[in-house]
Order: structure tokens, then sequence, then C-alpha cells
């Protein structure tokens, strides 16, 4: 009985995670402090998945013996390698039921497993390609310090992150932008390459190829994508104003930022693919907002709780699934 | 590659040395066009004893594929690159304009005071 009380409450966890997720997807919060936001979402995450996976498991090993559901699954692997897929005593239709129930965990933690090794190769071939085609077509230019510029009239800045990072504009870009709001953008674009933000994001990119059709999965990636986003302002904005301090006289950097991104967001294309706009929208909007405005970070002490319930949470699903 | 994509036919390894701007030995530039080849930027062709080298597209497709990746016109979010901003369409950019125009007035503003 043991199995059933673990499955219970990992089942518990499971949806308490996917409801705990559509609550933070529609909190204000997060845009206070973008940090502690992502950790509570990766939290949420990680337990839904393994609490989603363990519950399924937990079923299907309902077996009596000692130890939690890792061992479980431990001997039941032994009962089938010789030979018998039932328990002692146990009624057909309930082996039927454990060994569906097994598969399900096996399939799922196989489909999130693969999806997350799938989203790495993607990347690392596409950035593999950007990095040979930047050989071949990009140059340094002295309006742009530090970085690549591709010849080409449409604004674009990004950076390809990584061991060998980096940061590419377009000479759109250099025409589009003044000198102060470049520098704000390449800031914008060193934070992503020193904090590794892509990592951050790589597995929810996974979880939304796994899941297209879940509104949730896609509102979580589009959210943490924006948080990182915003992340990446706020360490820009500490860069710029400690220089900003040295060379006095300098406008504020905030709004650099924040016209660089009304700049970038207004020269794009007339006219866009159909559905492009999806899931997205209202980022820059919700960017320039927070550089003009900026909400006050949350108070210490409930950083701290949210920083200490994402470690419970993660914590409590994996005592579930050992002892 | 520049030497290449000027060419209007295939260029020999000689003959891409004696374009380049810059001395570099015969084995160097051999090596560096085996390269390209061997990644699909360039396609070769026997011709007598020597190959002769010629680009597998113009200059301006890769740039269009870079720039397909940059801008990310497909939607398709991907953790590949990190972007600074998506450009918009429709009402949002034109709120955008708004705000960016609102925003250039006070800064020409605030100087004037400065003045």
């Amino acid at each position: 009985m043991r199995e059933l009380a673990d499955a219970t409450l990992l089942a518990a966890v499971a949806v308490g995670s996917v409801r705990g997720a559509s609550a933070l997807a529609g909190a204000s919060w997060p845009r206070r402090s973008p940090a502690t936001a992502i950790l509570l979402w990766q939290a949420l995450g990680l337990a839904g998945g393994l609490a989603a996976v363990g519950a399924f498991v937990a079923v299907g090993v309902n077996d009596e013996h000692p130890g939690g559901v890792a061992a479980g699954v431990l001997t039941v692997a032994r009962r089938f390698a010789s030979g018998r897929l039932a328990s002692r005593g146990e009624a057909p239709l309930l082996t039927l039921l454990h060994i569906t129930c097994l598969a399900a965990g096996m399939a799922l933690l196989a489909v999130l497993w693969w999806m997350l090794v799938m989203a790495f190769a993607v990347v690392v071939q596409a950035r593999r390609r950007q990095r040979e085609l930047l050989t071949l077509l990009a140059h340094g230019d002295p309006k742009a310090p530090g970085a690549l510029v591709v010849d080409h009239p449409a604004a674009a800045a990004y950076c390809l992150p990584g061991i060998r990072s980096k940061i590419v504009v377009s000479v759109g870009t250099l025409d589009l932008l003044p000198p102060a709001e470049l520098a704000a953008v390449l800031a914008h674009e060193r934070a992503h390459v020193r904090a590794r933000h892509d990592l951050v994001l790589i597995p929810f990119t996974s979880l939304r190829r796994a899941f297209p059709r879940s509104r949730l999965i896609a509102r979580a990636h589009w959210t943490v994508a924006l948080l990182i986003e915003m992340m990446a302002d706020d360490h820009a904005l500490r860069t710029l104003v400690d220089r900003a301090l040295v060379e006095r006289g300098q406008p504020l950097p905030a709004r650099e930022l924040a016209m660089a991104l009304l700049r970038f967001g207004a020269a794009g294309p007339s006219c866009a693919p159909e559905g492009a706009l999806a899931v997205g929208g209202g980022e820059i909007t919700a960017r320039v907002d927070r550089l003009l405005e900026p909400p006050p970070p949350l108070p210490r002490p409930a950083q701290a709780g949210i920083i200490l319930a994402s470690a419970l949470l993660i914590t409590s699903v994996i005592l579930l699934l050992v002892i | 590659m520049e030497v290449l994509w000027q060419s209007d036919s295939a260029l020999t390894v000689r003959e891409v040395s004696n374009g380049l701007p810059q001395n570099l030995a015969h084995t160097t530039v051999m090596t560096v066009l085996d390269r390209l080849a061997k990644k699909g930027f360039a396609r070769r062709e026997r011709d007598g004893r020597a190959w002769r080298y010629r680009p597998a597209a113009t200059r301006e497709a890769y740039v269009a594929e870079l720039m397909l990746t940059a801008l990310d016109q497909t939607g398709d979010r991907t953790a590949a690159l990190a972007r600074f901003a998506q450009s918009v369409t429709g009402t949002e950019a034109d709120a955008l304009r708004t705000a960016l125009a609102r925003l250039e007035g006070h800064s020409s503003g605030g100087d004037t005071r400065g003045l």
C-alpha cells in the first residue's frame, strides 16, 4: 500500500506544480525580481515533470517491499528479468494495470529526456552554422567595439552564446541607433553571454517541443524568455551606470536602453508572417515600461521565502522518489 | 572566399593566391579552400591535375540565411541565439512609434531646458 500513498503524493505534487505554474504565469511580481521568479519556474518545471513520471511509476511498481519508488523499479526489473510479469498471487487485471502505468511513466521520462537532448542538439547545430557563416561574412567595425558586423540593412542584434561567444549586429542596427543606445544594446548582449542565459531557456524550449499544444507550457516558455530579457536589461544597466559615473553628464542608461528597444520594435518589416505573434506580443512594451518606471524589487524576506519554497519543492519530490 | 565570390569562373589555388591582398603560402591557401569545400561553402571540380573552386552560393544568399535565423521570422523562438528584441507589426508597432516620438520630444525638451 505504501506505493499507492507515494503515488497519490507525487500526483498531488504534479497537479500542484501545474496549478502553481498557471498562477505564476498570471502573477505581476515576477517583473520586480526576475531572477527569483526564474528559479521558481525552474523548480516548478522540474518538480512537475519528475512527480508526474514518479506517480505513474509508483503505481506500476506497487509491490510489497521496503524502500521507495526507485527501489521498487529495481525490484520489478529483477522480477521481469527472471521472466515473471506478475508478483505472487496477483490478479491478471491488476498486473495489466501495473505494467501499463509503469510503461506510461517510463515513456514520459523517455520523451522528456529525448526532447531535452534534441533541443541541445538543435541549438548546437544552429550555432555551429551561424559561426561558420559569421567567419565568412562578418567583420569588425570601430562603431561597435567587441562585436561582429554583418552587412544587412535590417536591424538585428544578437549573441551567439557558448564557449567562444560572439556578439553580432547588422549594419542596419548601426544606422538605426545613436552610439549611446548601441552601447546599451551591446551591454545587454554581453550580460546574456556572461550569465549563460541560454542554458536557462533550453529546458523550456524542449518542453514546448514535447507538448506543442499545451497553452500553459507555451506561456511558461514565453514568460521565462521575457524574464531572462528583463534580467539582461538589469545587468546591462548596472554595468552602464558604473561607466556613467566615470563619464559624468551622460544621460540615464535606462532611457537609452528603452529608446533602443522602441527603435528596434518599430523598425520591423511592414508585414510579418501570419501567426508570428501567436504567443509573443507586448514583450517590448513590458520591457520599456519596466525600464522607464522600474518597479521596486521584492523585499528580501519574500525573495528568501520563494527560494526556500523552490528548494523544498525539489527536495520533497526527490525524497518521495528515493525513500 | 571573397576572391571566389568576385570571380565569374572557377579558380585554381594559384589564381586564388594571386587574388589575395596578402602573400600566403600555396599550401595555406590550398588547406583553406579544401576546408571550405568540405563544409559545403565551395564546390570543386577536376581540371587536369589541379582542382578548380567556385562558391556554392552567392554572398547574398549566405547573408540572407544568417539574417533569417537572426531575425527569427518563423516565430519559433529557439534558444540558439539570444536576440536583443524582436520587431513587431500592426497596432503594437504603432504604439511603439508613438512612445518613441514622445520620448524623443522629452529629450529635446530636456536639452533646451539645459541651455
